[in-house]
């Protein structure tokens, strides 16, 4: 019942003929593909594919050269809240005079008209959302005083309390200590349950199979999208990757395992 | 006595609307536009005056949040289109504009009441003697005279203000803490860019006559700056920034008056010692705190 009714109704993200540019250089051509819901989806490819422009086009951070993007059938304009967009953690002033638990009701404010303060109601979303993650406890703490981890924790909460139907994330598992992994990842089968759908910009081909149910696999192109089981395959990821594919594994394995263990220390 | 407390009151409202607007000026990084803007509004006193002829606030702040917000469009399309730096662009506009103002004055000395030193640093003292009478017909003399023109408007201005940051604060909060994410909420970042620019345009050219071009920059950036380093929320920032710049008012006025020098430059120099001192003092913690770690 619940199958069909996803079969028949707009895909969450419909991505046509998108082409962006930086500077005069073309980052992205002719870029399309659609998602289905209630799934999880990565964006695969290597440093300088353009992948975290692709989500930025689709959030109209930044401008596109053509194409069109649809959410849910319509235009972003009209889908605005229920699409959450959670930016890198390089991109967040985390000097910036603010405390975790409002951080978090900015997630909220989307639904405020300008003169209405957070309700009742949105702070208790706003703490729902801390205690997903395991935050509540650090609510009061000024965003510089926590982990790269619990940054990350902190931004994710924010778009739990937007309650949208669609998350848009620019490498949400970069830099975080194995605990945050954990809890990302019970977050995503929590939000699945809920039929909602995440997009997510990956960077660790050792555990994009295992992580997600959709890649879409970009370098400047479109190289390929669909359902791991199909397209997880030494063919797309060498035309991704372009044949250097063995050394970038090992490479960004290493780092990768450094990298958790020093976040780990450090937690 | 009463001169002084109007100084006193004057200086130290000049000193709180400064210090509330360069709160988000020293969050989104756009301090120098400040800057920019407090020289430009030169222009857009001096335009709305030989225009209108008249010294009427509403006719004043027009001009300045005009050239103002002209200043802030200008810069930003020099940078896009020209593709120059964005702090070039900024330098070369408003320098621009502070130098057509002061050919302006220069050409009109006859009309306009302002001379170019007073533009610069402004004279504080001298407000007393630059009344606003209400009633009385036009006739001065029979008029009720109500405190310096300088007091009500900063008073005004500062009211504007208070209620603007009161009103719209979290979306300043969320705009300042990343555009970004604010544009994925659907908020219009580039209006609240020039709003932002329309409340530093009103606070620079109602601090004017005060303070004058140069030392109002003082009082946007340093109580702020400060109040950046201490702070953990936004609303304990405009709070400490709003200390920060009454303390400089306190000290700055106390020091002028012992050294018989110009007030708002010693206003200008507590502040920046008050910022020295919180830095030192930061230091000093930081250290000790690192110190204590080591020993446990």
């Amino acid at each position: 019942m619940k199958k069909t009714a996803t079969q028949n109704s707009p895909p969450p993200l419909m991505v046509s003929n998108l082409s962006m540019r930086y500077h005069h250089k073309p980052v992205l051509t002719d870029v399309s593909f659609q998602i289905p819901e209630g799934k999880t989806i990565a964006i695969v490819g290597p440093n300088g594919a353009g992948k975290s422009t692709l989500l930025k086009g689709i959030m109209g951070l930044e401008p596109t050269m053509g194409g069109e993007i649809c959410f849910f059938g319509k235009p972003l304009t009209h889908k605005r809240l229920a699409i959450a967009y959670v930016p890198q953690r390089e991109e967040i002033d985390w000097d910036f005079p603010i405390n975790v638990f409002d951080v978090v009701l900015m997630g909220r404010h989307g639904q405020l008209k300008l003169w209405q303060r957070p309700s009742k109601i949105d702070k208790d979303i706003a703490k729902q959302a801390l205690n997903d993650l395991n935050m509540w406890d650090f609510k009061d703490r000024q965003i510089s005083e926590l982990s790269g981890g619990q940054q990350q924790r902190v931004f994710l909460a924010r778009a739990l309390a937007q309650k949208a139907r669609l998350y848009l994330m620019d490498e949400p598992f970069s830099g975080v200590d194995v605990s945050t992994e954990k809890a990302i990842i019970e977050l995503f089968k929590k939000l699945k349950r809920q039929g909602k759908t995440i997009v997510c910009v990956h960077h660790d081909l050792n555990t994009v199979g295992e992580y997600f149910d959709w890649i879409i696999f970009i370098n400047a192109r479109l190289v390929a999208a669909g359902p791991v089981e199909t397209v997880l395959t030494k063919d797309n990821l060498n035309k991704t990757y372009g044949g250097r594919l063995s050394l970038l594994n090992d490479l960004t394995e290493k780092m990768y395992r450094t990298q958790l263990n020093k976040a780990h220390d450090t937690d | 006595m009463i001169n002084d407390i109007w100084i006193l009151a004057t200086a130290s409202l000049v000193a709180a609307a400064c210090a509330l607007v360069g709160v988000f000026l020293i969050l989104r990084r756009q301090a120098l536009m400040g800057d920019a803007i407090s020289h430009s509004v030169l222009l857009g006193i001096v335009l709305a005056y030989l225009i209108t002829d008249s010294r009427a606030l509403p006719v004043m702040l027009g001009g300045a949040v005009l050239i103002g917000l002209l200043t802030a469009w200008l810069s930003d399309s020099l940078h896009r289109i020209g593709k120059l730096q964005n702090d070039a662009s900024i330098g070369i506009v408003f320098t621009l504009f502070f130098a057509i103002g002061v050919i302006l004055v220069s050409l009109y000395t006859g009309q306009i009441d302002l001379d170019q030193e007073c533009i610069l640093y402004g004279e504080i003292a001298f407000i007393p003697f630059d009344t606003l009478t209400i009633g009385g017909g036009g006739n001065i003399a029979d008029g009720f005279e109500i405190g310096p023109r300088a007091f009500w408007s900063i008073a005004i201005v500062f009211m504007i203000v208070l209620i603007s940051i009161l009103i719209t604060f979290h979306r300043l909060q969320t705009v300042a803490f990343h555009p970004n994410l604010a544009l994925s909420l659907g908020i219009n970042t580039v209006f609240w860019h020039y709003f932002l620019m329309t409340l530093v345009s009103m606070t620079t050219v109602a601090s004017f006559d005060a303070v004058g071009a140069i030392l109002v920059v003082a009082l946007l950036v340093i109580p702020a700056s400060s109040a950046y380093l201490v702070a953990k929320s936004l609303k304990g920032m405009l709070w400490s920034a709003i200390a920060y710049s009454q303390t400089s008012v306190a000290i700055g006025y106390t020091l002028a008056y012992q050294l018989d020098s110009a007030i708002s430059a010693s206003i200008s120099v507590s502040a920046g010692l008050l910022l020295l001192l919180t830095i030192l003092i930061l230091e000093i913690q930081k250290k000790r705190t690192h110190n204590l770690q080591k020993a446990s």
